[in-house]
């Protein structure tokens, strides 16, 4: 029934990067011919930063979001107001993609209190009798290949009782020795994170290995900053107790718009971490932490 | 009771020449051997029975007619009611048979037999299309010859329904919900071929494999399903927009299921459990249908998820396979969806496409999944839902499995459960088939792996290139992995199936060229034990032979077959199950001292069954082969020497079976001495079964008219000296046994055999033996392990006893009718139950059987044998005789039945008057006023506390009117007259 607005991006992973062309095209499709008002295309570009309440404090937070940066913006008319026939009319549409001004185009990104999300929307006014009709659809801003070589930087990390930090009664530990090694902390952002872990002896049965990808946001505004970790997803990679001395994969894949290659501006920064968790029986949690960059080569 | 009986019988037969019988010899051992001290009980007890005139009623003839009435009926004066006042109530009526034309009625009751026209419809003839009436037809013009004939009737109207266009069929080709192209469809079933062809068609389908674990791993401990179904939000969610918001729903989803409704099924039953899980395959299906992309992802991690639970460990297995079944649903899912979005209108992608083929809306839905697999929170349902969309990977990039397959390998790792890690690795195999033939290939001389491939294959594949794995069994390395078991398993295919011709013979050599080196018993004998069935397959007995010897050669030392049994009897069953020929079997050198090493008593009856089992299975003729004859005894003599007080029935009768059926099989032709002695060794060899000797007894009555078919009932002296010593034979061999319904029964045939071949003395002994031993029949007996009154047999015995004595001549040495008044003594005297009307049925066929006697000519005869028809010819004395037997018989029917009125029972009393005036009018002659009246008598009798049907009562009626018409039976019409049929009011 009725009329519909659709419209298609050109690329099917709807993925652009600064400088290159969006196009795609709007489609129109009804069972009869449709009056309107006009028919523009907006594209719009936006880093929404939320302030956390633990940092600021209910109110403060509800209220003072800081206002939303636009780092690109443009509007056109594409259809002058007259009559669609009935069936389905594809309208093409081209945008250059750049940055309002000297801003860069950040990358698209989905956070808790840091968002980056470009969009195309599509308005169709209609008169007074017909609501207007309004679509809307998310593009994906890819950063552009970082210069300079992508150097990996492997860690190599031992867990023991000894090793831990904020334990109250280290004699209640029981002993355990973890070995492991991560492949590189500098991650490309398209590439798994990849390393071994062994659990070379451990007193206590083993419940569970993850791997928590955390993202840490800073927002930064008039009344000083906010910075928050939360966890992006847990990944586990070893289930129950494993066998001793062989060594389990530590391998997590990036999720697509939930990361992005590490940003530092001069209002927001957006950084990751992953923590190694190791479960014991019965009740032990131990945690390693590991500050991650992420690039995009 | 056995030496009893046999002195009864040289007592009572000094006739017969049992000594001078040469066949016979072993009857007079046993007669000689089994006499004892008891001997004189039996007769004693025969004569005092005899010789008591005074006390039975029916004794010779002399004594009979003076003596009826006298002591008999005073006995009865003890009784509640005086013989007095019954003769002096009811005239005593003497009876009167009527005079038989047997064959005359024969005729006129015989259905009139009607010629049948060809082509006639009848209900029996077989369908046959003849060639005229399809030449008739074809003139008419017709082409369809069968159709057209009688036969047309039975064409099967559901069969025309099967040529493949039955409504349902016909829907379901036509109403495939895929809407895809005709192309798509058959290039999928060309991609499914070709995926074969890959493997190879011998490849053992996982299909197989599939339903033997489910029919294999049960349980019946209770079970449980533990599912975390997140709320229905995203419902409209579909896999081709990467909006943000969906996205991030999805995941949420995806993360919600710890939070998000769980359900927990406990106590399921595992048809339950099977239930559920084939449940939530087709809701993934529904699912998938209507665009719920992320409910269905639920549904298959939920699934992949129970299978990190082990606790009803013994259904793991099934388990595993059905809910890999929902996984391999979900992954075809994912191909097919995928691979549909490459299809434009114009192309279809080729069979073996390349990424570059498959276009970018493909490639990013398929992203999309991996991607959306990637963040699964839980090792497991990760790990089974990746594999499962493995084949995925070829949409992406060509080298895309081999790359995922060593990474997901590693991944298993990280499952701490054993047994959950290495299922999910079988699963990982299973999923990659093709992939796992080329490394087994390349890595062909692990001894483990060769070892699993053997396992895993079809035995097809492996028995095609069984030179090849032999060949790379020998340069395998051994350590940790014994090459006698790479040869077990390589037997194991080569049982299931063939190699090549030209290879097996040395397939053979070089496998027991290394399977003889084994030092160790125990893994020889495995290793044999699967090679005896290659061998009994393709080679002769010589090798079979040369095969046996190597066995026993190996395990006689230091009694190894002890610890080998359960080999050494499949090594057995293999043998017999090959060579059904057992005087090939038998000549295979080794069998026997084979047979030797089975020394367990239990072990060694267990293989004598088997091997009875196949010859009665495999034996088509009967055979004299001594080869077979004396190995044969030999296993059912071990049988039967298995048995003792312990042995449970059905143990004894399965036994007893076996040997039966060995019995039945041995045959010397004519060689009839042969075969008799071969009976008596067979009874002294399985004394200790009752059924075997059963048998026995009529294996050797039917030798006796086998005998008698061949002389064509003209017996020489020494066939007759030949069939005295079976019915000897038969004599001494029947009261051993338990059964007193079979100790009767045998007798009465046994009898009937002697008669039949003139040997009457033995005829009667049988027959009195028979009737001595009625009083020992219990009230009750045990019939299949219940107790069951015992006289619907008895009377069942009788009648067909009396049938039989109608035959049997008189012996001139004792009186009239001596069997039938023994008989009837017997009768008097035996405890009959309370309120039972059998005794006075048994009288009433008493009476036909002295109506039958009277007759001029009896109703049937003996070949050769003169009864008493001829014997009397009619004589009065022996007619009177007769008569009066039926007086006291008649006056024994009608006490019985006054006894019925006062006893209020009336109903008994109507049917058995009624049964009675049946008999009359059957047998009696009712121009005898007396027995008119007392017809008339008995027909009120019937009716008079209207008890009777009258449907019966008009029927009989009418039967009546309807003899009355015959000629000789005029007399009817009068006595149809004073017969009233009493009207119910």
């Amino acid at each position: 029934m009725g009329t519909a607005v659709d419209i298609k991006i050109k690329r099917a992973n709807k993925v652009y990067h600064a400088g290159e062309v969006l196009s795609g095209v709007v489609v129109i499709s009804s069972k009869d011919s449709v009056q309107h008002q006009g028919v523009s295309l907006t594209m719009e570009g936006t880093v929404n930063l939320q302030l956390s309440a633990k940092s600021v404090g209910v109110f403060e937070a509800f209220y003072n979001s800081v206002k939303p940066i636009q780092i690109i913006h443009s509007t056109i008319e594409m259809v002058k107001p007259g009559k669609f026939p009935s069936g389905k009319t594809e309208i093409p549409f081209e945008f250059p993609l750049r940055a309002k001004g000297n801003k860069a185009l950040y990358e698209t990104y989905h956070g808790v209190f840091v968002n980056i999300q470009y969009t195309l929307r599509c308005d169709m006014r209609r008169s007074l009798l017909a609501k207007d009709l309004t679509k809307t659809c998310e593009f994906i801003v890819h950063s552009a290949p970082q210069k300079g070589k992508f150097t990996p930087s492997p860690v190599d990390f031992t867990i023991t009782p000894e090793t831990l930090q904020n334990v109250k009664e280290r004699a209640l530990l029981p002993k355990f020795l973890l070995r492991g090694h991560l492949n590189s902390t500098n991650c490309v952002i398209t590439q798994p994170l990849t390393g071994e872990l062994v659990v070379e002896s451990s007193e206590a049965a083993i419940r569970s290995v993850e791997l928590q990808l955390v993202r840490v946001e800073t927002c930064g505004c008039a009344e000083g900053y906010a910075r928050d970790a939360t966890e992006i997803q847990n990944i586990q990679i070893a289930d129950g107790d494993v066998c001793r001395g062989l060594s389990v994969p530590i391998y997590m894949v990036f999720p697509r718009l939930f990361t992005c290659p590490t940003l530092e501006t001069t209002n927001f920064k957006v950084e990751f971490e992953v923590n190694i968790v190791v479960l014991l029986h019965p009740d032990h949690l131990i945690t390693e932490n590991f500050p991650l960059k992420l690039c995009r080569i | 009771m056995a030496p009893a009986e046999v002195v009864t019988w040289a007592v009572r037969s000094g006739q017969l020449p049992l000594t001078s019988m040469a066949s016979a010899e072993n009857e007079v051992c046993a007669v000689r051997k089994v006499a004892c001290p008891s001997q004189t009980w039996r007769p004693q007890k025969v004569q005092c029975g005899l010789s008591g005139a005074g006390q039975v009623p029916f004794t010779n003839m002399a004594a009979g007619v003076e003596g009826r009435g006298g002591v008999w009926m005073g006995s009865r004066a003890d009784g509640p009611r005086t013989s007095g006042h019954v003769t002096g109530k009811m005239a005593v009526f003497p009876w009167h048979s009527r005079n038989r034309n047997y064959k005359a009625e024969f005729a006129s009751c015989r259905l009139e037999a009607v010629p049948l026209e060809f082509g006639d419809y009848h209900p029996l003839k077989p369908i046959t299309v003849t060639e005229s009436k399809t030449k008739k037809v074809n003139r008419k013009g017709s082409t369809s010859s069968t159709s057209s004939s009688s036969s047309s009737s039975m064409v099967d109207p559901l069969s025309s329904v099967l040529d493949g266009t039955d409504p349902l069929s016909m829907f379901a080709a036509t109403a495939d919900p895929v809407a895809l192209a005709a192309a798509t469809d058959s290039s999928r079933r060309k991609r499914d071929r070709d995926d074969n062809s890959v493997v190879g068609s011998d490849f053992e389908p996982w299909a197989n494999k599939r339903g033997e674990i489910l029919a294999r791993y049960t349980t019946t401990e209770k079970l449980s399903i533990n599912l975390f179904m997140g709320s229905e939000k995203g419902k409209a969610g579909t896999a081709t927009l990467a909006m943000s918001e969906k996205v991030r729903t999805r995941l949420e989803e995806l993360d919600d299921f710890e939070e998000g409704s769980q359900k927990e099924l406990l106590n399921l039953t595992q048809q339950d459990y099977v239930n559920r899980i084939e449940e939530l395959n087709q809701s993934l299906k529904d699912a998938w249908a209507s665009d719920q992309k992320v409910k269905a992802l639920k549904i298959v991690i939920q699934c992949s998820k129970l299978l990190s639970d082990t606790s009803v460990i013994q259904f793991y297995p099934s388990k595993f396979v059905l809910i890999t079944d929902i996984l391999d649903t979900f992954g075809k899912l994912v191909y097919e969806r995928i691979f549909s979005m490459c299809v434009d209108n114009r192309s279809v992608l080729p069979d073996h496409f390349s990424p570059e083929n498959a276009n970018d809306t493909a490639k990013e839905t398929c992203l999309n999944w991996f991607f959306k697999i990637a963040s699964i929170r839980e090792l497991i349902p990760r790990f089974y839902v990746e594999a499962s969309i493995l084949k995925c990977n070829k949409f992406l990039s060509k080298t895309g499995i081999s790359e995922c397959l060593p990474r997901l390998t590693c991944m298993i790792r990280g499952i701490g459960d054993p047994l959950v890690s290495v299922y999910a690795r079988a699963y990982l195999c299973r999923a990659l088939l093709t992939e796992m033939m080329e490394r087994c290939k390349k890595l062909g001389n692990n001894a483990l792996l060769l070892n699993s491939v053997m396992s895993a294959f079809r035995a097809e594949f492996i028995a095609t290139r069984s030179m090849d794995f032999i060949g790379m069994i020998k340069e395998c390395d051994e350590s940790g992995f014994p090459k006698h078991l790479l040869f077990r398993s390589l037997g194991l295919n080569l049982a299931l199936a063939d190699p090549p011709e030209s290879d097996r013979l040395q397939i053979l050599n070089e496998a027991w060229k290394v399977i003889t080196k084994l030092k160790n018993p125990q893994d020889y004998i495995n290793c044999a034990e699967v090679w005896v069935e290659y061998t009994c397959k393709h080679f002769t007995k010589r090798e079979v032979n040369t095969v046996l010897a190597d066995v026993i050669k190996h395990m006689t030392p230091d009694r190894a077959f002890e610890d080998s049994y359960p080999q050494l009897q499949l090594i057995i069953k293999k043998v017999i199950a090959h060579f059904h020929d057992f005087s090939v079997l038998f000549s295979v050198e080794k069998f026997l001292p084979f047979l030797d090493m089975f020394q367990k008593e239990s072990v060694r009856v267990e293989v004598c069954k088997c091997i009875m089992d196949a010859f009665i299975k495999h034996q088509q003729e009967p055979t004299k082969d001594p080869v077979i004859l004396n190995a044969l005894l030999h296993v059912c003599k071990t049988m039967h020497d298995s048995v003792n007080a312990l042995t449970l029935e059905d143990e004894k009768r399965m036994l007893s079976h076996l040997i039966n059926g060995f019995i039945k099989m041995v045959s010397f032709g004519r060689d009839f001495e042969q075969q008799l002695s071969f009976y008596v060794e067979s009874r002294s060899m399985f004394c200790n079964l009752e059924p075997v000797l059963v048998q026995l007894i009529h294996s050797v009555n039917r030798l006796a008219m086998e005998t008698r078919k061949l002389m064509k009932g003209n017996h020489s002296r020494k066939t007759a000296a030949f069939v005295r010593a079976c019915v000897a034979y038969c004599f001494i061999t029947i009261p051993s046994l338990a059964g007193i319904f079979t100790r009767l029964n045998l007798y009465l045939h046994s009898g009937q055999v002697a008669l039949a071949n003139q040997c009457l003395s033995q005829a009667d002994a049988f027959f009195k033996a028979a009737i001595s031993l009625i009083p020992e029949v219990p009230k009750m007996i045990n019939i299949d392990g219940k107790m069951r009154p015992s006289e619907s047999f008895l009377l069942e015995f009788l009648c067909n006893f009396f049938s039989t004595l109608l035959i049997v001549p008189d012996h001139p040495e004792h009186g009239v009718l001596f069997l039938v008044r023994e008989l009837l003594n017997v009768i008097q005297d035996y405890t009959w139950e309370d309120n039972s009307d059998e005794k006075i049925r048994i009288y009433t066929c008493v009476l036909h059987l002295l109506s039958a006697m009277s007759q001029e000519t009896y109703l049937y005869h003996i070949d050769k044998v003169d009864s008493n028809d001829s014997l009397y010819g009619g004589d009065s004395k022996f007619l009177a005789e007769n008569n009066k037997l039926c007086e006291t018989v008649m006056a024994q029917i009608l006490e019985h039945l006054k006894t019925l009125a006062k006893d209020e029972a009336l109903k008994r009393q109507s049917s058995l008057g009624l049964s009675f005036f049946n008999s009359i009018l059957a047998h009696g002659d009712l121009r005898n006023n007396k027995l008119n009246q007392l017809s008339v008598n008995l027909w009120h009798l019937a009716q008079r506390h209207g008890c009777a049907d009258t449907r019966t009562m008009v029927k009989t009626l009418e039967y009546i009117k309807k003899q009355s018409k015959q000629p000789d039976m005029t007399h009817l019409t009068e006595l149809a007259l004073r017969l009233p049929l009493q009207t119910r009011t």
